[in-house]
């Protein structure tokens, strides 16, 4: 980092750049510009630093000041009062809301008090654009060790002993899966990354690969050198344009360095990396459904075994590693097993990132310790629930895992606590739920996300769901009797029992877990025939409360069907018969005289 | 198959020849084809499938399984000013079904619909990953987060 000074981190994740962090770090530019500060102050835009809640973020250093929810106005400001007056500009500061005291270094902040960043160490440190700037926090150095002074067997041995599972979901161990494919005969094998992060509302692969590429390259040619590959595959999601821009300037760099290609740092290993793109298909996150997708074909899942590692890409020896586990994999090498180990919990070892997201108050990516306490999640680091609301309930692994309530915050997370507790762990998608939130509802919404995205070779999955969908949407109108919920259960079973791959065979969990630990929800839609959350339309009614309405007829004129009646400054009535339920009233009325019932 | 038929060009044939070419007409680069096929025209009609399956040395039947299985891709043209809304979970717990429904009401057309003047279409997509912005909706190039239900009408009047 030539002769600069100081260094202004400017987040370039796609949360931060869709607040216009360009056009900030564009404004800081400019603005340095006629200072005539340009050589002595570098603008970097990094990758993400994971608190997406109070983005765009900007940070300076050496003296780490972190500024929150920065527009592009305040970039002439942050130069003239912090960079050359040395005054750090107090209204960018966060904000503690416990205390109501500003904090200018982020690790002081509940955020990232109880973190711990192995996958995402560079992320928020580096421009992801410039491979130098990896280089100097050791991008690259596992894999010299590797390749000049390790057997592929002992760096197996390696990963084998510090106890990496699958980050995809599974949690197969990682140091097994390498080892299988190293012992499977054959010229021509093939190493894929797993970057097709379909869960909605996980965004943890793509903040890795748009914020320190270059680990997972490192990493799968670490693992290429393992199994005997010369080959590499990054599947990766065509949503996420940035992330595959990145890496591809990421892997041409590498060339360039010689890290990648022929001769790798001169030790005749050869290994190059080249990216498939998915096209928006849920199933593609199975790994043999993955690899048809790859070959060209509609991505439906195989019977395994074969596993990929017998016969894989092209028929090929296979192995297939998801975006996060790669990540780890580097740090490993550096800082040896027994430090990986010794983090996390028994069976469980690392840190796992998630992206936190739903009614929390600080949504962001986050990086905790296996054996973390769900409540510090969600009440430490995610501080707590939106607008002072009660905590119903948190949904970990997507549409394939389940709903965990108040009763579990206490649950450790890791691999076989999840489980245990009906839940999953997943790829990382942690999505939070306020008392408003309607549980019936919230499981047809991952239902019809399964249904849609049901690859329709089985029939459990394919048929099976769709009953199961239609059974919720007649629950939510109110249609339901008691009889259905026991069906609602069976029929879950059975796909859950049946299908050929995952995505069949967890697609049930969502409603199975609402079953079991939110019955008395079912039991209001279906016997009295009420949504207690008040989100399910058909079972609610507006109604105004004539004691609080004041007559002002905000809520009349704003009505799209004419529903609502009455005299200026007298109460008004809304007609049952006419009202769409659009709830157009309710956010109209200032007095909050528009009851759900 | 889309029930409107068009004529390719000769360029627009020379043109995905040339893709097709690119990539060695190799048949398992099916979906890398079709990814700039669809960037090039916006959307794969029939008559775009049937070139490229001749092109790669494969069935039609083929080609449209692929178009059809993924939902990236399309047959139906998109408007001018493609908007997408996001569902993924965190978007829907904060209100995007809402947004959906203000937008539909706004533009009079359904998800997966273009408006009769083809400036805009509208459908739901899965995720776009800023979750902290949620929820979130794109118009064309352009994304816009924390969109209020209420917001949608000065949002769409950007466009006009």
């Amino acid at each position: 980092m030539a002769n600069y000074k100081m260094h202004i981190l400017v987040c370039g994740g796609t949360g931060c750049k869709t607040s216009e962090s360009d056009m900030i770090a564009h404004n800081l530019r400019s603005s340095l510009q006629q200072h005539g500060l340009a050589d002595d102050v570098q603008v970097v835009m990094s990758g993400c630093f994971g608190f997406c809640e109070k983005g765009p973020i900007v940070k300076v250093l050496p003296d780490n000041t972190f500024y929150v929810s920065v527009k592009p106005s305040d970039a002439a400001t942050i130069i003239e009062e912090h960079i050359i007056k040395g005054r750090p500009v107090q209204h960018l500061l966060y904000n503690d809301p416990a205390t109501g005291e500003k904090i200018s270094e982020s690790r002081k902040m509940d955020f990232y008090q109880q973190q711990y960043r192995i996958a995402l160490r560079n992320c928020g440190f580096i421009d992801p654009e410039n491979i130098d700037e990896a280089i100097a926090r050791d991008a690259y150095q596992a894999l010299g060790k590797v390749l000049t002074q390790m057997k592929p067997q002992e760096v197996i041995d390696i990963i084998k002993r510090s106890g990496l599972r699958g980050r995809g979901g599974a949690g197969f161990p990682t140091g097994l899966k390498w080892e299988i494919a190293s012992k499977v005969p054959g010229e021509e094998k093939y190493v894929v990354c797993n970057a097709d992060e379909g869960d909605p509302g996980a965004f943890m692969d793509r903040s890795i690969l748009e914020g320190d590429p270059h680990s997972v390259l490192e990493a799968m040619a670490i693992c290429g050198y393992c199994i005997g590959a010369s080959q590499g595959l990054i599947y990766i999601r065509a949503e996420y344009p940035l992330a595959i821009e990145r890496l591809k300037i990421a892997i041409r760099q590498a060339r360039e360095y010689g890290l990648l290609g022929n001769n790798i740092m001169g030790t005749g290993f050869n290994f190059d990396i080249t990216l498939r793109y998915g096209a928006g298909a849920f199933v593609c996150g199975e790994e043999t459904a993955l690899i048809h997708s790859m070959e060209g074909h509609r991505g439906e899942p195989t019977f395994k075994p074969p596993f990929p590692a017998e016969k894989g890409y092209k028929g090929k020896p296979t192995n297939v590693n998801n975006v996060e586990t790669f990540a780890n994999v580097p740090a490993i090498i550096l800082n040896g097993a027994e430090w990986f180990a010794a983090i996390g919990t028994e069976k469980s070892k690392g840190t796992k990132v998630f992206a936190l997201a739903g009614k929390i108050n600080n949504v962001g990516l986050i990086e905790v310790p296996m054996g973390t306490k769900l409540r510090t999640v969600i009440n430490d680091i995610g501080g707590g629930i939106k607008n002072n609301k009660k905590f119903k309930a948190v949904q970990i692994g997507g549409p394939s895992g389940g709903f965990l309530t108040e009763k579990h915050l206490d649950t450790p997370i890791d691999y076989d606590s999840l489980t245990e507790a009906g839940s999953m762990m997943g790829s990382g998608g942690m999505i939070v739920m306020d008392e408003s939130d309607c549980m019936v509802a919230m499981a047809k919404f991952y239902l019809d996300f399964t249904v849609e995205e049901s690859c329709g070779k089985c029939a459990p999955c394919r048929i099976g769901n769709k009953r199961l969908d239609e059974l919720l949407e007649k629950i939510t109108e109110g249609k339901a009797t008691e009889e259905d919920l026991s069906l609602l259960r069976n029929l879950g079973q059975v796909i859950k029992d049946t299908s050929l791959c995952m995505l069949g065979g967890s697609s049930p969990n969502p409603v199975l877990s609402t079953l079991e630990h939110f019955y008395d929800e079912y039991l209001a839609h279906v016997r009295d025939h009420r949504c207690p959350a008040g989100q399910c339309k058909a079972l609610v009614h507006y109604i105004i409360d004539p004691e609080q309405c004041v007559g002002c007829t905000a809520c009349a004129r704003a009505c799209p069907v004419n529903a609502i009646s009455g005299e200026r400054k007298k109460p008004h009535v809304i007609d049952q018969l006419i009202c769409i339920k659009c709830g157009t009233c309710v956010e109209k009325c200032k007095f909050n005289a528009v009851l759900v019932q | 198959m889309s029930t409107v038929k068009i004529e390719l060009k000769p360029h627009q044939v020379e043109q995905i020849k040339q893709i097709c070419k690119e990539f060695n007409n190799d048949p398992g680069e099916l979906i890398n084809v079709l990814h700039k096929v669809q960037n090039t025209f916006g959307y794969l009609p029939a008559e775009i499938q049937e070139l490229v399956a001749s092109e790669l040395n494969i069935p039609v039947a083929k080609v449209y399984g692929v178009v059809t299985f993924y939902s990236f891709f399309t047959m139906l043209p998109k408007g001018q000013y493609p908007i997408s809304v996001c569902m993924g979970t965190a978007c829907y717990v904060r209100g995007a079904e809402k947004v959906v429904e203000e937008i539909k009401k706004a533009l009079n057309i359904k998800i997966g619909e273009t408006t009769p003047d083809g400036k805009f279409s509208l459908s739901c997509l899965r995720c776009v990953g800023a979750c902290g912005l949620a929820p979130v909706v794109m118009i064309g190039e352009k994304t816009f987060g924390r969109v209020a239900p209420e917001s949608v009408k000065e949002i769409l009047q950007e466009f006009l």
